[in-house]
């Protein structure tokens, strides 16, 4: 506890040393959030003096081991450093896929030469991933998947089209669900890692209703993948064929960045903050609205208290397997409702949609953004057949 | 403080969880008592046996011969009170008036703890003057008489009133009926001259009575607390119970879901078992996150209310009406699941629905309490 106590001090200390008051600043847009990569640039210096501090101390991940680029803290370290990032308001040094997604996975099934290179990239945000899962006829059946990788011995040609792919044109790599065995469903699918300057790599952006375009179609057409990259670092994460398992260890650790289970505020009570706001706009609450938001701010504020046992459980190994689905379908209905509930506040204001005063109609486009909470890996709907299956023992389900 | 039980507190929850489900399940108490028409509406027996558990005295500190223990290990009883809609003293006895005589004299915690801590004793609160919540607007008048007071005004939804060996009263002292302060709390024992019990039967079967206090004469040793300074102990009294009502409803919210996706397995209609249906199992599973959310809230608020943490007060509230929209949920698609067997008196599912109704509204529901939430946030 004492320990616990110095770190904080040391962590503060820290923080006010190296991270620049530009970046104690909200998100604003786009440009605002780091993904690294070989083409990414920096906005200003000080959103590079920022990483820089961060990358040196291992506080782009900062509960990965240290040989592999992160800081060694403990869970309830990592807690204390979140919690005074979060005093300060402290924006995240580094966006990454590589981050929240893939690296759990290779920390979990990666070889130790797998573990060495990538994880040291991703941790200096030196390459950026995508993630290609869906594809035009497989999404919440995700498993039905069609892109095919044929086996010439040391490389496959994999042929195919992904879908959904976020920032497809934006990574430099890709880490890709492939199907190398057609016979077997389930246990005939690789799990491949891949430069998306490959020949045979396409990318064509899909415009979303939020008015941004984060994502793209992927279209793979004869592209050569080795199966190796050098000593000890296959181009593949676990077994040839037994992909479906780390595809599945992966959503789970999505759904928890999702679901803001990892200790994102994106759930907290509003009505505080939302009242003000409306006074900011010379406006009155109307009573009912008060209401609605009184009763948003008791389910966010149980669904933060959830939030906080799950990742207690999770570190005595007492949380069940399948929670992750749980807290991800909660948490993003919560949020759905979190952002309808701006929009109403803000009313005619918040349906600006090119506008200086609201940040470029930050608040609309949030909104319609929220709406793939509930879809982005995996949907509501399978959220809830997944707890009726696995939790609740349901027949046939 | 992890928001999971430690080892003490999972060895209670089993025990506690044997214990109920062994002697105070619906069919040894709450049927049995309600078929005979108890005036009591719970059996005295179990709450002797509650005693020798160590239940009845958890929250009495050491010193005063309790067990010294905090309000998630009652919480721990509570919940599976809840889960086996077992009648007894324990919310209002146990959690509500031990509070307040924490803050009683040595004389009044010597006369009436020890009979508490035996299971001898049942004690009831009077906050309530409406059918509504809300104790900020207490009438009830304790006029200086002697070196004593004289009481006088009426109560309602007083719990287990007419068995009580002592009311906890709060009455005005000072004051306006609107003022804060200007409260005081009183023990009035059983036998006090000029108080009348009209006793009720609620739908959940329990017992409450309206209690009218007619120049009810009291010493001045009948005092909790401090004369006039009274609010602060109805505050810490209510909070005790809140959380306390949080976890019974999460014991309620859970017994109900667990009957329904027991019945989701085993009922067949159209040649299928009825959870098979998708349509079913997705509302089960979405009532499965609900109960698990409100679960955790209100470890929170024990929590944060055994550390006496100043922000218990907020989440206490969140707790109580997080609570009562799950539980009101869990009931609700508990009887519409059950199809119409659920309709049944001969089903417990029915019986679920009916304690949630009388639960949700003790010591203020899910509107008084998120607007609390909206309170104490400042908006
Ligand atoms: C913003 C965003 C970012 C994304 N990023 C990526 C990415 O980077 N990489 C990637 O690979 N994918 C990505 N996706 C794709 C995402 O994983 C899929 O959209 C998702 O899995 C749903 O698949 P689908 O869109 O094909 O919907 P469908 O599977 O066609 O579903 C349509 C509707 O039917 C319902 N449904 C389907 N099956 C069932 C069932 N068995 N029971 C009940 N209802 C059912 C669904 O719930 C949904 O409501 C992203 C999606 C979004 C919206
Ligand atoms: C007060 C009362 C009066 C009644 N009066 C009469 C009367 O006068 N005459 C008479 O003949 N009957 C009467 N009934 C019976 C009534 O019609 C049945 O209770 C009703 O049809 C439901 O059937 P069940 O009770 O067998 O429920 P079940 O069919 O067992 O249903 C249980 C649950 O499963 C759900 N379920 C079942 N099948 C599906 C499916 N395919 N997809 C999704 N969900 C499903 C149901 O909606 C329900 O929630 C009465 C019932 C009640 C409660």
């Amino acid at each position: 506890m004492a320990d616990l106590e110095t770190f904080r001090s040391e962590t503060r200390a820290w923080l006010e040393a190296n991270c620049p008051p530009e970046m104690r600043q909200p998100v604003r847009d786009e440009d605002d959030v780091y993904w690294g990569g070989r083409r990414a640039t920096f906005k200003n210096d000080a959103q590079k003096a920022w990483l820089e501090a961060c990358v040196a101390k291992g506080y782009t991940v900062p509960s990965w081991p240290k040989e592999y680029g992160g800081a060694g803290l403990s869970p309830a370290e990592a807690k204390v450093l979140r919690e005074e990032m979060g005093r300060i308001g402290a924006r995240p040094p580094l966006s990454s896929f590589g981050i929240w997604m893939l690296g759990p996975a290779l920390l979990h099934f990666g070889t130790e030469g797998q573990k060495q290179r990538f994880l040291n990239e991703i941790a200096r945000g030196e390459i950026r991933w995508c993630q290609g899962y869906s594809e035009p006829g497989s999404g919440s059946d995700l498993v039905s998947l069609q892109t095919y990788g044929e086996d010439k011995g040391d490389h496959w040609v994999v042929n195919g089209q992904k879908i959904w792919t976020s920032y497809a044109d934006h990574a430099d790599w890709i880490f890709c669900l492939v199907r190398t065995d057609k016979e077997n469903k389930y246990g005939g699918i690789t799990f491949m890692l891949y430069d998306m300057a490959s020949e045979g790599v396409t990318t064509k952006p899909i415009k979303l209703i939020s008015g941004n375009s984060p994502f793209c179609e992927t279209f793979f057409d004869n592209v050569k993948v080795p199966k190796s990259y050098g000593d000890d670092v296959p181009a593949y994460v676990g077994t040839i064929n037994r992909g479906w398992d780390v595809a599945k260890y992966l959503l789970g650790h999505e759904r928890e960045m999702i679901s803001g289970a990892d200790g994102g505020d994106r759930t907290a009570g509003i009505g505080a903050a939302m009242k003000r706001h409306a006074a900011r706009l010379g406006d009155e609450l109307d009573p009912v609205l008060r209401a609605e938001l009184a009763m948003f701010d008791v389910d966010a504020l149980a669904y933060t208290a959830m939030g906080e046992k799950f990742l207690d459980e999770i570190k005595v190994g007492k949380a069940h397997p399948a929670q992750p689905n749980m807290m991800k379908y909660a948490g993003t209905e919560l949020n759905k409702r979190r952002h309808e509930l701006v929009m109403a506040v803000g009313g005619s204001r918040s349906l600006e949609w090119e506008s200086e005063a609201t940040e470029g109609g930050k608040p609309s486009r949030s909104w319609l953004r929220t709406k793939a909470n509930s879809i982005e890996g995996g949907t509501s709907e399978v959220m809830l057949n997944v707890i009726s299956k696995r939790i609740l023992d349901l027949p046939g389900a | 403080m992890p928001l999971y039980h430690n080892e003490d507190q999972a060895m209670l929850a089993d025990t506690a969880a044997g214990f109920m489900a062994e002697e105070g399940n619906i069919a040894k108490q709450l049927r049995h008592w309600r078929d005979r028409n108890c005036k009591d509406g719970f059996g005295h027996g179990l709450w002797k046996q509650m005693a020798e558990m160590g239940f009845t005295g958890m929250l009495v500190d050491e010193a005063d011969g309790g067990l010294g223990m905090g309000h998630v290990e009652a919480g721990i009883v509570l919940e599976e009170i809840g889960r086996n809609l077992t009648p007894s003293p324990f919310l209002t006895s146990s959690v509500l008036a031990a509070t307040a005589l924490k803050h009683g004299s040595n004389d009044l915690k010597g006369r009436y703890l020890p009979g508490l801590i035996a299971g001898d004793s049942v004690f009831a609160v009077a906050i309530d003057e409406t059918a509504k919540h809300r104790p900020q607007r207490i009438t009830t008048r304790a006029e200086k008489s002697g070196n004593g007071f004289r009481l006088t005004g009426a109560k309602s939804f007083v719990i287990q009133g007419a068995s009580s060996d002592m009311i906890v009263v709060a009455a005005r002292t000072s004051g306006s009926d609107e003022d804060a302060d200007g409260i005081t709390l009183f023990a009035v024992p059983k036998d006090a001259a000029g108080m009348s019990h009209d006793a009720v039967r609620l739908v959940d079967s329990s017992m409450a009575t309206h209690t009218k206090f007619d120049g009810v004469e009291l010493d001045g040793d009948a005092v909790i607390g401090e004369i006039d300074g009274g609010r602060a102990v109805l505050d810490a009294m209510l909070l005790a119970g809140r959380v306390g009502a949080a976890a019974e409803g999460v014991g309620v919210a859970r017994g109900a879901m667990d009957m329904t996706v027991t019945y989701l397995k085993q009922r067949k209609q159209f040649g299928k078992l009825i959870g098979e249906f998708q349509a079913l199992q997705h509302r089960a599973s979405h009532l499965y996150s609900e109960v698990e959310i409100a679960r955790a809230v209100t470890i929170k608020a024990q929590q944060l209310l055994d550390a006496g943490a100043p922000s218990a007060e907020l989440m206490a509230s969140v707790a109580k009406a997080k609570v009562a929209k799950t539980a009101r949920l869990a009931v609700q698609e508990g009887v519409q699941m059950h199809g119409g067997i659920g309709m049944t008196d001969e089903y417990d599912i029915g019986l679920y629905m009916k304690r949630d109704r009388a639960l949700a509204e003790f010591l203020g529901d899910a509107y008084y309490h998120a607007n609390r939430v909206a309170e104490l946030s400042g908006y």
